[in-house]
């Protein structure tokens, strides 16, 4: 009796579970994507959901129905206290998993390769550039085709692809918009880069995801996804702005602070974002000369990884750049 | 004098801090009053502090598990609390940085001082008996692990009340726990808390690879082996691989912060990746180190209470191998976001993937081990078939995140921290649960009372769904772990859900703290006079008596089949008295652990405060203290035969006393 009123209750605990669940489908972000490569995302996520459960529902049924057929009141169930092995069972437990994860190795392989944040879009539409620094605990956002920056507020126009390279001028990070896809974290001295793209229009959030000391919960920014038209405005707005992002500008902006409130500049330092990486390669000597490197650098082809600043120490010194692929120094590299 | 260290550094004037400590120290105050009172320092200090005997040592490994449980489950409470209120307007009642603190210190605690101890502890109180042995290879080493686990855990103690912990995350988060970034002492506590029970768990797992490989009874070959066994034997080859990565990499911190130098720094040519990859590579294996005896604990409990062979021993036993060395393989998916190039998260994506299949097979293993068995529900039974429902949604969700584009938009969010508490609650602490239900009997003499111990199951297990699966949709959601306070609303009602789980959660401790209670009061009633505690123990732990003699076996028994025991008692010959008894020499007490244990954590703590005197001197006393009792000869004391025939005839008595009056009901 006791029982059974336990899994009535705890059915009851399942069905609501459920509802709530299935009612707030609508604020999982994260599979209600905004973009091709979120929306490839969160469609493998279904897919090896599906996989799995070819697994795990006889774990389910077997729990259940072993334990009542053959709970120790039971009597007229068999009984085979020596029966310890079964090729053709054994067979069955191996090959299954071995085949299902055959299967999402596969899928693995492909959509890897296909989902590569550091891969360029497929697009007709110029990709626009956008520069991405965190700091403690605010982002900077520069637009570098168009000469301007934002602060803790990110504005690009919908089907537009969205080239980003992001670099930290403080602890590590993680640049995050769940609704538009993939992650990347965010180092100092070092680029990464990440490829989004937004198929529809609205205002999407934005995060750190990389805990990143005490003002990490404020690191949270809109993210605007425009018309075409309404972005050229927003830009001609920002141009518009009395607020400059100057070396000293972004010295004071650095500084150890939250809550920075939303600010458009009219213009940036030249390579600013070399600049923020600079600071953390000093050690390196004659900054001048490695500045001139990081610039080079920009225009050059088949660059690639974050893995390898390593290589760039080793290399100190002649500086040579490592003609073919794979790894070069630090942080560069345009596509393919 | 004392370095750093000032008045100031006491953080008197934060109410939910100091009521902490005050509640701990009373705590511990009344304990200490409570054994002058009784006159029990004197057999405290020889018969519990200083033993050598592998089964003390294991209780007292336990304790501290379960001592630091609660700690680290307050964590949780109030992580849970934070999160349920601070929404928009409301910043709830922690500020970020004692909030930044916990989360470092509940993980810290949970993995480091509670899985390890808990893990190390059963594997104390049931190899030696498992194999047919009477202690550890090293039963002095045995000593000072345990007491540099508690040299650790007490300066993690201290850290609650003089200074502050780590906010850099109980994984040590690169480059934030450097000096330009966190001045403090939060993340030299950390460090050598981390460092030394460290130390503590290699010496462990070196103790306990040489008692399995060289101590097993005669006849006893791998494949006769106990699951339980070979799952401990699996965890001490991964303690021993991989521990000297941690402890390497915390050196290289400790110049770091220190020396000044730049290993993990941003500049200079330090770099932060080079510290995730190290700490994983500890980290990974760490995760199959506390999961693994677990997995060997379902296997004794599903086989005993199935009342039938464990199906599948062969594929268990590969299954266990396979893990051990995947387990190597897998380290960088814990941070596919960080920019690899495409084939390198591939070759780790799917050597993570690969795991499944022998975690799977075991899974499957255990379920048609209770298939044509006769099945008696006991506690430990409910947390096998817990374990068995829960853990599998956890092992889709892990698989799901060694996809590295689906880990793009999953990683770092709270499905993550339900994924790996999914993980580590069922598949972990589970295990220790039904291993400490089930062996219990064994080490007191007494069986737990079995109502308190279902209702904790069911404290445990409702609650941890109810605290946990939110945290998955919350991750849909986009949600970041370690959040103090956040903006987005529609967050909110999925966090009050997991704070009410972490309640039932709390009902289930209760019930913990019930059960012990209950069934030390009760205890004559549930007293085991057999020493096979359940009546169908398979395994030579179920031989002796409970509690077994100091040596464990007067005769050690030879070893012809995988279940000796059930074989034994089926064949007639479980219980023979020998002819003749011969003496038994056993390891006397020595008190080099807990002085060591002593002079490592002044060491800690001078090391913290940078009180260079203290430093040297405790170091020295270390190094004294090891060279003066590695210069003792006279470690042994003997058993004579006569008193081991004295001990055996009065087992035997009341056990045909138990027979008779079983056979009578």
């Amino acid at each position: 009796m006791m029982k059974k009123n336990r899994y009535k209750f705890l059915m009851g605990v399942v069905l609501l579970l459920a509802t709530v669940f299935l009612s707030s489908c609508s604020n999982m972000v994260v599979l209600d994507s905004k973009g091709p490569i979120g929306n490839e995302e969160a469609f493998l996520i279904k897919i090896a959901f599906v996989l799995m459960l070819i697994v795990v529902l006889p774990v389910f049924v077997m729990v259940i129905w072993f334990s009542v057929r053959y709970r120790a009141s039971n009597e007229k169930a068999t009984y085979k206290p020596n029966w310890a092995h079964s090729t053709k069972i054994e067979w069955v437990i191996w090959m299954v998993p071995i085949a299902i994860v055959a299967a999402l190795s596969y899928l693995t392989w492909v959509k890897t390769h296909e989902l590569d944040p550091y891969k360029p879009l497929d697009s007709d539409v110029k990709p626009i550039r956008i520069e991405v620094v965190s700091t403690d605990w605010n982002w900077l956002f520069i637009y570098p085709d168009y000469n301007i920056a934002v602060v803790n507020h990110l504005v690009f126009p919908v089907n537009t692809p969205l080239n980003f390279k992001l670099t930290s001028a403080s602890v590590m990070t993680s640049f995050f918009i769940p609704q538009l896809g993939s992650q990347i974290y965010v180092m100092a001295g070092m680029q990464t880069k990440l490829h989004l793209l937004a198929d529809h229009e609205g205002t999407y959030l934005g995060q750190n995801i990389e805990y990143s000391g005490n003002g990490y919960e404020t690191m949270h920014f809109d993210a605007v996804a425009t018309s075409q038209d309404a972005f050229e405005d927003w830009v001609e707005k920002a141009k518009q702005s009395p607020d400059q992002m100057s070396l000293a500008t972004f010295k004071e902006f650095s500084e150890p602070n939250t809550n920075f409130p939303v600010t458009t500049y009219s213009s940036v330092a030249p390579k600013l974002f070399n600049h923020i990486m600079m600071q953390f390669m000093g050690w390196m000597g004659g900054s001048d000369h490695e500045m001139k490197m990081m610039n080079d650098m920009d225009d050059m082809h088949h660059m690639h990884s974050t893995q390898d600043t390593m290589k760039m120490h080793e290399e100190h010194g002649s500086m040579t750049m490592p003609s073919d692929s794979g790894h070069v120094h630090t942080k560069t590299m345009e596509d393919k | 004098m004392f370095g750093k260290l000032t008045l100031s550094d006491i953080p008197y004037n934060d109410p939910i801090i100091m009521g902490a400590v005050v509640s701990a120290s009373l705590a511990g105050l009344a304990i200490i009053i409570l054994i002058t009172y009784l006159k029990k320092w004197s057999y405290l200090w020889h018969e519990w502090l200083t033993s050598v005997d592998h089964k003390r040592i294991g209780v007292m490994y336990i304790i501290l598990a379960l001592v630091m449980m609660l700690r680290g489950f307050a964590d949780a409470i109030m992580m849970r609390g934070q999160q349920a209120m601070a929404a928009g307007a409301d910043h709830g009642y922690l500020t970020p940085h004692h909030y930044d603190q916990i989360f470092g210190s509940h993980g810290t605690i949970m993995i480091i001082f509670v899985a390890m101890p808990f893990v190390i502890g059963l594997m104390n109180l049931v190899i030696p008996h498992q194999i047919g042995a009477r202690d550890l290879a090293f039963p002095v080493l045995n000593s000072v692990s345990f007491w540099l686990t508690v040299a650790g855990a007490g300066l993690i103690m201290i850290s609650l009340g003089v200074g502050e912990f780590t906010n850099a995350g109980w994984f040590g988060i690169a480059p934030l726990f450097e000096k330009t970034y966190n001045p403090g002492v939060g993340v030299d506590y950390w460090m050598w808390a981390f460092q030394i029970a460290g130390v503590g768990s290699l010496l462990s797992g070196v103790n306990f690879l040489v008692t399995i490989v060289k101590m097993r009874a005669p006849g006893m070959t791998f494949m006769k082996m106990p699951l339980f066994t070979w799952t401990t034997l699996t965890t001490n080859v991964l303690m021993i691989l991989s521990f000297p990565v941690i402890t390497g990499a915390l050196f290289l911190l400790t110049l770091d912060r220190y020396l000044g130098m730049h290993f993990f720094t941003n500049d200079m040519g330090g770099n932060m990746m080079m510290w995730n990859n190290l700490f994983w590579m500890w980290g990974h294996p760490e995760v199959y180190i506390v999961i693994l005896p677990s997995f060997g604990v379902f296997s004794e409990v599903v086989a005993t209470f199935s009342k039938k062979k464990l199906f599948g021993y062969v594929s268990l036993v590969w299954a266990t191998a396979a893990i051990m060395i995947l387990s190597f393989t897998v380290w960088l998916h814990h941070f596919f976001t960080m920019g690899n190039t495409v084939n390198v998260n591939i070759f780790f994506g799917v050597a993570t993937m690969l795991i499944a299949i022998p975690t799977g097979v075991k899974v499957y293993d255990w379920l048609f081990t209770m298939y044509r068995g006769r099945i008696t529900f006991t506690t430990p039974m409910y947390w096998v078939l817990g374990f068995l429902t829960i853990f599998v949604i956890g092992g889709m969700t892990g698989v799901l995140m060694a996809i590295p584009p689906a880990d793009f938009v999953v990683h770092n969010s709270l499905f993550l921290i339900a994924h790996f508490h999914n993980m580590l609650i069922p598949g972990a602490l589970f295990g220790y649960f039904a291993g400490f239900a089930y062996w219990f009997p064994k080490v007191f003499g007494f069986k737990l009372d079995e109502k308190w111990g279902k209702r904790a199951f069911w404290g445990w297990a409702i609650g941890f769904l109810v605290a946990f699966m939110p945290l998955y949709v919350l991750g849909f959601m986009g949600m970041p772990r370690r959040m103090a306070h956040y903006d987005t609303m529609a967050w909110q009602p999925w966090l009050i859900a997991a704070a009410v789980g972490a309640l039932i959660i709390g009902l289930g401790v209760l019930s913990q703290g019930m059960q012990i209670y209950v069934s030390i009061r009760d205890r004559k009633k549930n007293a085991d006079l057999t020493g096979d505690s359940w009546g169908d123990g398979r395994t030579l732990e179920w031989l002796s008596s409970s509690p077994p003699p100091v040596y464990n076996f007067a005769i050690i028994p030879k070893v012809d089949e995988l279940d000796e025991f059930w074989a034994m008692k089926e064949n007639g010959t479980a219980y023979q008295q020998p002819a003749e008894y011969h003496d038994i020499h056993m390891p006397k007490n020595v008190m080099r652990g807990p002085i060591i244990g002593g002079l490592v954590l002044a060491f800690g703590f001078a090391m913290v405060w940078y009180i260079w005197w203290l430093a040297i001197a405790s170091i020295i006393g270390v190094i004294v203290t090891v060279i003066v009792g590695s210069s003792h000869d006279d470690e042994e004391y003997i058993i004579p035969a006569a008193e081991v025939k004295r001990i055996e005839d009065e087992r035997f008595a009341q056990l045909a006393a138990a027979m008779e009056e079983k056979k009578n009901n």
